[in-house]
């Protein structure tokens, strides 16, 4: 990969790897995916509060569960990025809070199996936006939906660590959110 | 179908950051099953998740991490666990996420009365919130009640009116403290709904509010 790929080629070359899993079994595209995503993952579980042998032990599961569900990717529907956070957020309730997690049906597979490569292509330039309108969010803001996302923080509890009062958050957070979507218009 | 009242921001949020308890993520995926609007609202804060573990930085993972999983993924090859496939509507009254905890579809469900013809079934999930399908006659009024914390009522079968809306197969009703409210069932169809709270309910009735510890309404 050279540095010179936009970041939508990147995720394209992601989500090509998942599909090489899913179709071939192919460890060498597992082990790119894995040595991009395991760190991420485990960093993220740190920030969730995982001590580091949990988070390495999560993350090399939430890894080994990306290889046995690689089938349900779908590239016109989530970047492989998002999926795997999907999977690493379902992981990180079983391990740290011991529940379960109820996932929606599946959307059922029409008669043509393969995604529309116009529909992968648009989720990937509407990815790239959203990275770019996220890393340019006012500070204040990024940082709480960051706390929302990896602090496994209610708002509640986010107010008790951060001081703010529960208004101000909900508003910053909505905030954040109405500019990523202004954003993506 | 055509729902009108859906999930809100802070809830769908919620759910996909994986911070609510699992009483609402139950309802929360049984909802969203239902509602293709929510579904898609739902994929785009995943995305933000997408985008945040990016970039979150990297923990660097332990040598031998990748032969270890390298290792476990050759037991695995063309195997795929149960919860892996993608699962279907079963064409039944209860969307899959609901019928997991149920063990089934309605004709399933271990219900007890709860008087004036109203059932109820509580679901197991973790204590910080609860859950519980509600059977309630048609024509029949909930007991007035008001609320402590957060009230998720999702409607599944028939239909109820509260002061000024309908909610039908599919609406969520979110009620909070400021709600005191009395839900009637449609007159026709008995009205079944989930109903996910973070606190315990409180009556204006005397008598409910006697019984309420027994039958944990």
């Amino acid at each position: 990969m050279t540095t010179t790929e936009t970041e939508s080629e990147i995720a394209a070359d992601w989500a090509d790897c998942m599909l090489r899993i899913h179709a071939e079994r192919d460890t060498a595209a597992f082990s790119r995916l894995f040595e991009h995503f395991a760190p991420r993952v485990k960093a993220f579980l740190m920030k969730s509060g995982a001590d580091a042998a949990l988070a390495e032990e999560c993350a090399q599961d939430v890894m080994a569960t990306v290889w046995r569900k690689a089938h349900l990717f779908d590239p016109s529907r989530a970047s492989a990025a998002t999926w795997i956070f999907t999977v690493a957020r379902n992981r990180r309730i079983d391990f740290l809070r011991k529940q379960r997690r109820p996932e929606p049906e599946e959307l059922t597979w029409g008669p043509e199996a393969e995604p529309d490569q116009a529909d992968v292509v648009a989720l990937q330039q509407e990815s790239e936006k959203l990275a770019k309108a996220i890393a340019t969010l006012p500070a204040k803001q990024r940082e709480l939906i960051e706390k929302a996302y990896y602090g496994d923080l209610t708002h509640s509890e986010i107010a008790e660590v951060t001081g703010l009062p529960l208004g101000t958050i909900k508003s910053r957070l909505r905030l954040a959110l109405d500019r990523l979507r202004h954003a993506m218009q | 179908m055509s729902i009108k009242h859906h999930l809100s921001e802070p809830l769908l949020m919620g759910y996909s950051a994986g911070t609510l308890p699992e009483a609402f993520n139950l309802l929360v995926a049984t909802h969203i099953s239902m509602c293709d609007e929510c579904r898609a609202e739902l994929a785009s804060y995943d995305a933000v998740g997408g985008t945040l573990l990016e970039d979150c930085g990297s923990a660097e993972m332990s040598g031998d991490a990748l032969a270890t999983v390298l290792a476990c993924l050759g037991e695995d090859t063309g195997k795929t666990d149960r919860r892996a496939t993608p699962r279907r509507p079963g064409g039944g009254v209860l969307p899959t996420p609901l019928s997991d905890y149920v063990g089934g579809d309605l004709d399933a469900v271990k219900w007890r009365s709860v008087g004036g013809g109203v059932r109820q079934a509580i679901l197991e999930t973790s204590p910080e919130a609860s859950v519980r399908l509600l059977h309630i006659p048609a024509g029949m009024a909930m007991p007035d009640h008001g609320h402590h914390g957060q009230e998720l009522t999702l409607v599944l079968q028939g239909a109820f009116r509260d002061e000024s809306e309908r909610f039908a197969r599919g609406d969520v009703e979110i009620a909070d403290e400021d709600t005191m409210h009395t839900p009637v069932a449609e007159p026709g169809e008995d009205c079944i709904c989930l109903a996910a709270t973070d606190a315990p309910l409180k009556f204006k009735n005397l008598l409910a509010r006697l019984a309420q510890p027994f039958f944990r309404i």
